[in-house]
């Protein structure tokens, strides 16, 4: 033979693995994502994009900083903060003044993910922290909603998209209220077709249904998302939501209204489905995404506020360990099945 | 999904590339007697044998150099006529040195061996056919190595009713199981005439995967009448070779956590084993060689080799023309082969294989995979075929809680099939974490 290398490598079988990595999942949530932000900058324009580059940014450094500052590697290659800074500019309304995505950006990873212990350890999605905590700190900002598609919207910014911090932001007159403010104030519903295709206000990448759903068939084709956690959440929303309907539609809505308004599509596609927070069992994913769905019915219908997927979610995350621990698969050769 | 409906197989398992066509296709040949053999005294499970040969004596192929040493251990037999040179220590895949048989073939040793006393598949008595199997020396060749006259004898109160011979060969690269069954189909089934008497069971199963449709047919048109045998093909996923998993598969039984075979009243051998005990015990002959399959992407000229016990591995790549950048040798495939820290270890009676990777397999050229932390993707819950969670157990094994992962999440029923490792997409070495956690659990719980 040919003289062997002058030495071998060892290791633990098995010696092949299946190609999979954090980081091509990660890239293909990105992937997903893309349409999402594109259509989003197309219909809130100039300032939507600042929003998304401004949140993505923010967020990749602040991981980097807090990597360099705690003497690690820095993790920023594994594209998980610019996916949470990618999807925490997608909660935000188009407007919002840049200083305060900085705020929520840094909150969200330095206290929903590294306060933690990083990838792998946060408990709730770390874009929801984020968001929780300006949504908490700046609730007037928070409730503002640039009209879609407005016809200046590439050629001139809302001036409170450049507000100094802590200045009281200067708003333009022309707003709006979401589908379900309307819903919830004025018991207006707004069409299937403006709440698929993007044809209302609300935060920037809520609006279109139909891209987010694209979105997440192609992580379920690409096996890279557990399309329970969607879909039982859609059937709980839909299965109350109709029943609530039948007995009263003027005061409950009709349940397609509940499924494409709002952040319940981008919340329960793109957010309930972050594997770290949420359950590692099929079982357990149906429960979690039942769980989802009724405290949004609940807090849409009943709450003070006209939206609940954020506090749904994160309430969700914080059940997930609780749900890992009661719903374990039966063991091989144990239980009924052994004999 | 369709696992879920599918009868004849079991739920999760992963599919890996299984680069079996490309020595399936090439028969059985012989090798050449290396300069020196070294034969490991245990080479199975259980107590090693005896040797009852001297440094300096003179031995014939065949011969037996060392007597079995109680119930659970096995006789060795001479692999090639020579000298035997001394009995020493020698290194083994587990890295310890183990005592082993140094023999000198005589440059023109012939491959003939030694005849000992016949047993016959009609008239023997279950308990002959059982010593005669441990005299053959005859231990699991699919690589677990345990004696297989062990395994005949059911415990006390249980009653054996299906003999189930597996030749379902699930791991990537290996093709030796396929090669025995189209060549030494007559062997098999007299095989199965041996161990259907010694059990007393009354119907044996031949389990095969579904991608040898060749050997399935073989077996088929081969089938003697009078034999109480069926042969049955099992769709094609790792690992559904597994002894747990193969029973499961065909008869629907599961093994109860911790159990044997025989709690379900089966009984799992292995093919080539089979067609060994059907070779050897007419004849009254030992192990003195077996089938192996050498591949991988690092070796020139692949194929499935009768070679001798105590070759070792550096011999039998010099044989195949190992390529020049090798970098990870294995014994057995992929999945759960042992990689040799040393090629001077011996082939034993339980290796299946040597596959060969080059820098280009092993990532050495192209830089180690990182390894990330656990995301929760629970892509390993849903590969495990024991319906473990490896997720959480790697996270208990990082923080060393191995009581925990033993008495709560069932560690020890891990088989290591390397299901989790392999689908893993942060590249966590779980199962290096259970092997180490299962080691520390038998240390806490031995006694004193």
């Amino acid at each position: 033979m040919s003289k062997p290398k002058k030495y071998l490598e060892i290791g633990s079988s098995p010696h092949i693995s299946s190609g999979a990595s954090v980081e091509v999942i990660m890239r293909n949530v990105l992937i997903a994502l893309s349409p999402v932000c594109v259509f989003a900058v197309y219909s809130f324009g100039t300032a939507a994009g600042l929003v998304l580059a401004t949140a993505t940014i923010s967020c990749i450094a602040t991981e980097h900083v807090l990597c360099k500052v705690t003497g690690q590697p820095s993790s920023i290659g594994d594209w998980s903060a610019a996916i949470t800074g990618l999807l925490y500019g997608l909660t935000l309304p188009p407007d919002l003044p840049l200083w305060m995505v900085v705020v929520g950006a840094v909150f969200a990873i330095a206290v929903g993910k590294f306060l933690f212990g990083g990838l792998g350890s946060n408990a709730f999605n770390p874009a929801l922290v984020g968001r929780a905590f300006i949504q908490a700190a700046f609730p007037q900002p928070m409730t503002h909603w640039a009209l879609p598609l407005g016809d200046t919207r590439f050629v001139d910014l809302p001036g409170s998209t450049l507000a100094w911090p802590f200045a009281q932001p200067a708003y333009d007159a022309v707003t709006t209220a979401t589908p379900l403010a309307e819903m919830k104030f004025d018991s207006i519903q707004a069409a299937n077709r403006e709440l698929l295709f993007g044809l209302t206000s609300g935060s920037a990448g809520e609006t279109c249904a139909v891209l987010v759903l694209l979105g997440g068939a192609y992580l379920v084709a690409r096996n890279m998302m557990n399309w329970r956690i969607p879909i039982s959440i859609f059937t709980a929303v839909a299965v109350i939501t109709w029943m609530f309907n039948l007995y009263d539609p003027v005061l409950f809505p009709r349940p397609t209204f509940m499924l494409f308004s709002g952040g319940l599509m981008l919340g329960a596609v793109f957010m309930a489905t972050d594997m770290v927070a949420s359950p590692i069992t099929n079982v357990g994913c149906w429960l979690y995404g039942f769980l989802i769905g009724v405290v949004v019915v609940v807090i849409r219908f009943w709450g003070a506020l006209p939206e609940g997927v954020m506090y749904a979610i994160l309430l969700a995350n914080a059940v997930s360990p609780l749900i890992d621990r009661l719903v374990r698969p039966r063991v091989f050769g144990t239980g009924k099945g052994a004999r | 999904m369709l696992d879920m409906v599918r009868k004849d197989s079991f739920r999760h398992g992963v599919h890996p590339p299984e680069h079996k066509d490309e020595t399936s296709h090439l028969a059985i040949r012989r090798f050449p007697f290396a300069p020196e053999l070294v034969v490991p005294l245990s080479q199975h499970l259980g107590k090693p044998a005896v040797a009852v040969v001297r440094e300096g004596q003179e031995v014939v192929r065949g011969q037996t150099i060392a007597e079995p040493d109680g119930f659970v251990s096995v006789a060795m037999h001479a692999p090639a006529s020579g000298v035997v040179k001394r009995i020493a220590l020698a290194p083994s895949i587990s890295g310890t040195m183990v005592p082993s048989v140094y023999l000198q073939p005589y440059p023109a040793s012939s491959q003939e061996a030694a005849d000992g006393e016949s047993c016959d598949a009609e008239t023997a008595t279950p308990d002959e056919i059982i010593l005669a199997i441990q005299r053959a020396g005859v231990v699991g060749l699919g690589g677990a190595a345990f004696p297989t006259h062990v395994k005949l004898k059911a415990p006390e109160g249980k009653r054996l009713d299906t003999l189930i011979i597996n030749g379902v060969e699930c791991e990537p690269y290996l093709t030796t199981d396929h090669r025995v069954m189209l060549e030494q189909t007559a062997d098999i089934f007299l095989g199965v005439r041996y161990l259907l008497r010694a059990t007393g069971t009354t119907e044996a199963i031949i389990a095969v995967e579904a991608n040898k449709p060749d050997a399935v047919r073989k077996l088929e048109e081969n089938c003697p009448q009078d034999l109480p045998v069926s042969i049955r093909v099992c769709p094609v996923k790792y690992p559904q070779g597994a002894e747990k998993l193969v029973i499961k598969s065909l008869l629907g039984r599961e093994i109860p956590s911790g159990g044997l075979p025989a709690d379900v009243n089966a009984i799992c051998i292995n093919v080539a084993t089979t067609a060994e005990i059907g070779r050897l015990l007419p004849r009254g002959r030992g192990i003195q060689e077996r089938v192996i399959t050498i591949g991988g992407p690092g070796v020139q000229r692949k194929g499935n080799y009768r070679i001798p016990i105590g070759t070792t591995v550096r011999f039998a790549l010099e044989e195949t023309g190992a390529a020049q950048n090798i970098s990870r040798v294995f014994l057995g495939g992929p999945m759960m082969g042992a990689a040799v820290s040393n090629l001077d270890i011996s082939i034993t009676k339980g290796t299946s294989g040597i596959t060969a990777f080059t820098t280009a397999e092993t990532g050495e050229a192209t830089g180690h995979k990182t390894v990330y932390p656990c995301i929760h993707c629970a892509r390993c819950v849903e590969a495990c075929p024991l319906f473990l969670n490896p997720s959480h157990l790697g996270l208990l094994a990082k923080n060393e809680e191995y009581v925990q992962m033993a008495e709560e999440y069932n560690l020890m029923d891990c088989f290591e099939c390397g299901a989790c490792s392999y689908v893993c997409p942060s590249h966590i070495p779980l199962v290096q974490y259970f092997r180490l956690a299962k080691k520390m659990v038998r240390r806490l719980s031995a006694p004193e």
